[in-house]
């Protein structure tokens, strides 16, 4: 060890801790002079505000931390949504921009070009106040096939209500299970006799019949509730029964998923563009059929290329939800970082609390995909 | 004459199967185009979902018989090549030409022929489309926010010196283009930064920037007839002492009194805003975050365990945590920390937060360019006796940063479509501004044609960024 090893290091260390110290000493001084104490006591004190759309019950009497619940269900139904109809489109529009038809390649490249360069809070803005405002209002909706409602004061579809719920759910967990027995006995099979089984068609049966033995001898029984059309007053209408999705979340999720779709259409097609025409030709030269192909030969291949990039394009995407708050969609932003925060004050505690959450949440994420990509790597001779 | 079969074309009867497929695909291209320019239905006699799908059927016969393999016209070839592959095919370009067909006459009516930019009022716009008035009226505040309309000769002229500044590099002689990096990553920035620090915001300030101007342009100027051994150091020390002679010796008090130099009027930067300050907040982020990003990620490959892990740190929680959270940080928390006297401008503490935000990004599509260099690199570096500095300046990063010039044109890009997101702390560019003109009493109901026109200028502005940097990669291949 020389100086010219440890110096460098210890005027790091020296900035650091003296940056910390004197934010943490005026940090202090500020709070003294306010007359805040920090700690997270608050978390469990009344929060005395309403919430418009929540998953689980909430109003003023709940705590902070229900609050911040609320928040962070919000966050992660909008990310989830976002998430699903980001995976199709892009998965489309990859594949459709690999297609050797002109016209199809270049929508497809125009819809890409187009949405990546435009900012995604002025998307967001654009569907929430251009976009869906012009819808008509409840009174005047055509319902579409009947039983969806499209309204400016929102989306509402149908609800399925449920008797004995949990006997339906479990019937699936258990389709699921026997399905993912039935794979490990079907590679064996495969490996020692070399004998196939048609394990999809056999799960998608499972995956049928199960739920609906649960529906003819477990009890189940679900009904469908319509939307209702409702007076409120001599102009105001509304629906009633059914859900109703707040036009915040279509059009935060709508603008999430258009957004993020681009990116994912890129790495879908990088990914099969990745696999090498070799691969394929060598596949095809050893009899497998073209189905065979993909899904033995080019798939599995061209996943290990797409799927590191598309989970950090679905991190991007629940990071990008947080700007909900632009539209006042209540998400884990607006509802703890903004209602919360003005109501109490605290702001070191409940931003640092607001980082730490989607800290975790990637930092477990990238933990997560290193274990995947040290799994799938090619293992080289 | 050949039996003719019209399940399986083949060349012998290329013409009847040519004319019939193309009358019919020409037919209900024709059909559609009627429909949907002059709202003419000729085939409204047939019963209703028949009419509907009658030209998508007609059009997928029609190309399904001038699918012929081989036909020794070019252009037929060419079409069956790119659009006519196979059934499957054909049904989807001919949805994707009535698609276009049908969405043609509504948008260019909302666009051009239904809108408005005539007058100066709202009454103008009675139309069904567009009402371009909205954007003339407003179009200074979408440009330059809330900065006064006298002094934004004051942002034009900045922008347009900085423009040619950065032009330099072009017509650079020989003798000066070993100088142009240097220039590009230390000079330009620092110029940029004093002309929009001290001549946008104006106010007292501004007297300084006056006079290192005039310090500037006669070192400038005797710096010609001195001999070259000496300019390093002329140029350091002679700027500096005219500078502060002027100031505070010759002309301070007189130039005032007399009146013959008055101050530009201050403007704070609340009230910077529009276009232009997304273009200021998206250039100084640009320029911090990439020597941020350049020593964050060095500092990840280090040897020195506490720098290492300092940098990583570092990255990770930038990385980790979205704009949004930061920039509350940014707004309500930074202040907590800071003494009670001591403010920070908003502007200030936003590039700030988003340099520190984007760097570590840069920090990681570097990384990814430091990794992909092969070791024999820096064997060969160290072993022609060069240190740290020189080896990292002359042999590995114009290597690693030709590789990573598309990941960091995309940090860019995300840079400059995330400005916006300063509407959270009150500062309004021209995303901000347009919801800010959206509530006006008077001008309520415009929304749409404020994002499209928000829209096409980002895209203009994004898109152009793209093609560059794609043509920098290309310039900058080589083969390895």
């Amino acid at each position: 060890m020389n100086i010219k090893k440890i110096l460098p290091q210890l005027l790091t260390l020296l900035v650091v801790i003296l940056i910390f110290g004197f934010f943490s000493y005026n940090a202090q001084v500020n709070m003294e002079n306010r007359g805040i104490t920090f700690g997270y006591g608050f978390l469990s004190q009344e929060s005395s505000f309403d919430v418009q759309f929540s998953l689980i019950e909430f109003d003023g009497s709940h705590s902070y931390f229900r609050a911040y619940l609320v928040g962070l269900l919000n966050t992660i139904l909008v990310s989830v949504i976002g998430i699903i109809f980001a995976t199709i489109i892009g998965v489309v529009v990859g594949i459709a921009r690999l297609s050797n038809n002109y016209l199809i390649n270049r929508t497809a490249g125009v819809y890409v070009e187009f949405f990546r360069n435009i900012p995604l809070l002025l998307q967001i803005f654009f569907w929430y106040f251009a976009a869906l405002r012009a819808l008509p209002l409840p009174q005047d909706t055509e319902p579409m096939f009947g039983v969806f409602f499209l309204t400016i004061k929102g989306f509402f579809v149908p609800a399925f209500v449920w008797n004995n719920l949990d006997i339906f759910i479990y019937s699936i967990i258990a389709a699921i299970i026997s399905i993912i027995f039935i794979k490990i006995y079907a590679r064996k099979k495969q490996e020692n006799e070399g004998i196939q089984t048609p394990v999809l068609s056999i799960s998608i049966g499972l995956l049928i019949i199960l739920p609906l033995l649960s529906f003819l001898f477990g009890g189940v029984d679900a009904s469908v509730e319509v939307p209702v059309i409702k007076q409120l007053s001599q102009s105001g209408f509304t629906y009633e029964g059914g859900i109703k999705l707040p036009p915040e979340l279509i059009s935060l999720a709508l603008a999430l998923s258009l957004y993020t779709a681009t990116f994912i259409a890129e790495c879908v097609r990088a990914g099969v563009q990745g696999v090498s025409k070799g691969q394929k030709e060598a596949a095809a030269s050893i009899g497998l059929t073209p189905n065979q192909v993909l899904k033995l030969v080019v798939m599995p291949q061209a996943l290990r290329i797409i799927i590191p990039p598309t989970t950090n394009q679905y991190l991007n995407l629940t990071k990008n939800s947080s700007l909900a708050a632009a539209i006042a969609y209540p998400d884990l932003v607006l509802v703890f970082a903004g209602t919360a925060l003005m109501q109490t004050g605290r702001a070191i505690e409940i931003v640092s609390i607001t980082m730490f959450t989607y800290l975790s949440l990637s930092i477990s994420i990238s933990i997560f995909m290193n274990w995947y990509n040290k799994k799938i790597a090619i293992k080289e001779k | 004459m050949n039996k003719l079969n019209f399940l399986q074309t083949d060349k012998n009867n290329l013409n009847t199967y040519l004319y019939t497929g193309v009358i019919l695909v020409v037919l209900s291209i024709f059909i559609v185009f009627l429909n949907s320019f002059f709202n003419k239905d000729i085939i409204s006699f047939l019963p209703g979902s028949i009419s509907f799908f009658l030209p998508l059927i007609l059009g997928f016969i029609g190309l399904h018989l001038i699918r012929i393999d081989y036909s020794s016209l070019k252009l037929l070839d060419s079409i069956n090549k790119n659009i006519n592959t196979n059934n499957f095919n054909a049904f989807l370009s001919l949805l994707i030409v009535f698609a276009v067909i049908k969405s043609l006459p509504p948008l260019l009516s909302w666009f051009i022929f239904d809108a408005n930019i005539a007058g100066d009022s709202k009454d103008v716009c009675t139309g069904s489309g567009a009402c371009w008035t909205y954007i003339k009226i407003w179009f200074n505040r979408f440009m330059y926010g809330m900065y006064p309309n006298a002094e934004q000769w004051r942002i034009n002229l900045s922008f347009i010196a900085l423009a040619f500044l950065g032009t330099i590099g072009f017509f650079a002689t020989e003798k000066f283009k070993k100088y142009l990096t240097l220039y590009y990553v230390v000079v330009y920035p620092v110029i940029a930064f004093f002309f929009i620090f001290f001549f946008i915001s104006g106010g007292p300030i501004f007297f300084d920037f006056s006079y290192g101007i005039i310090a500037a342009v006669i070192s400038v100027i005797i710096g010609f007839f001195i001999p070259s051994k000496f300019k390093m150091y002329y140029f350091i020390i002679v700027p500096i002492t005219l500078y502060i002679l002027l100031k505070y010796v010759f002309f301070y008090e007189e130039l005032i009194e007399l009146g013959k130099l008055e101050a530009l009027e201050w403007v704070e930067t609340g009230a910077w805003g529009g276009l232009s300050l997304t273009f200021i907040v998206s250039f100084f982020c640009l320029i911090f975050c990439f020597p941020i990003g350049l020593f964050l990620s060095l500092g990840r490959r280090s040897d020195f365990p506490i720098i290492k892990y300092f940098s990583i740190g570092m990255i990770e929680f930038w990385r980790g945590v979205p704009l949004i959270t930061v920039l509350f940080m940014s707004s309500v928390m930074f202040p907590m920390f800071l003494p009670e006297d001591m403010f920070i401008d908003k502007l200030v503490r936003v590039i700030i937060a988003i340099s520190l935000f984007e760097a570590a990004y840069v920090a990681e599509v570097i990384r990814g360019g430091l990794q992909a260099l092969p070791r024999g690199q820096y064997d060969a570096a160290k072993s022609l006796g060069m240190g740290y500095w020189k080896m990292h300046i002359l042999v590995i990063l114009p290597q690693a940063l030709k590789l990573v010039i598309p990941g960091i044109a995309n940090t860019f890009l995300a840079l400059v479509k995330d400005t916006p997101l300063i509407f959270v702390v009150g500062l309004l560019e021209i995303v901000g501004m347009l919801n800010l003109a959206k509530t006006n009493p008077e001008w309520l109901g415009f929304a749409m044609e404020g994002y499209v026109f928000a829209s096409v200028l980002f895209f203009i502005i994004c898109y152009a960024m793209s093609k560059y940097s794609y043509n920098l990669e290309q310039k900058y291949k080589t083969e390895r």
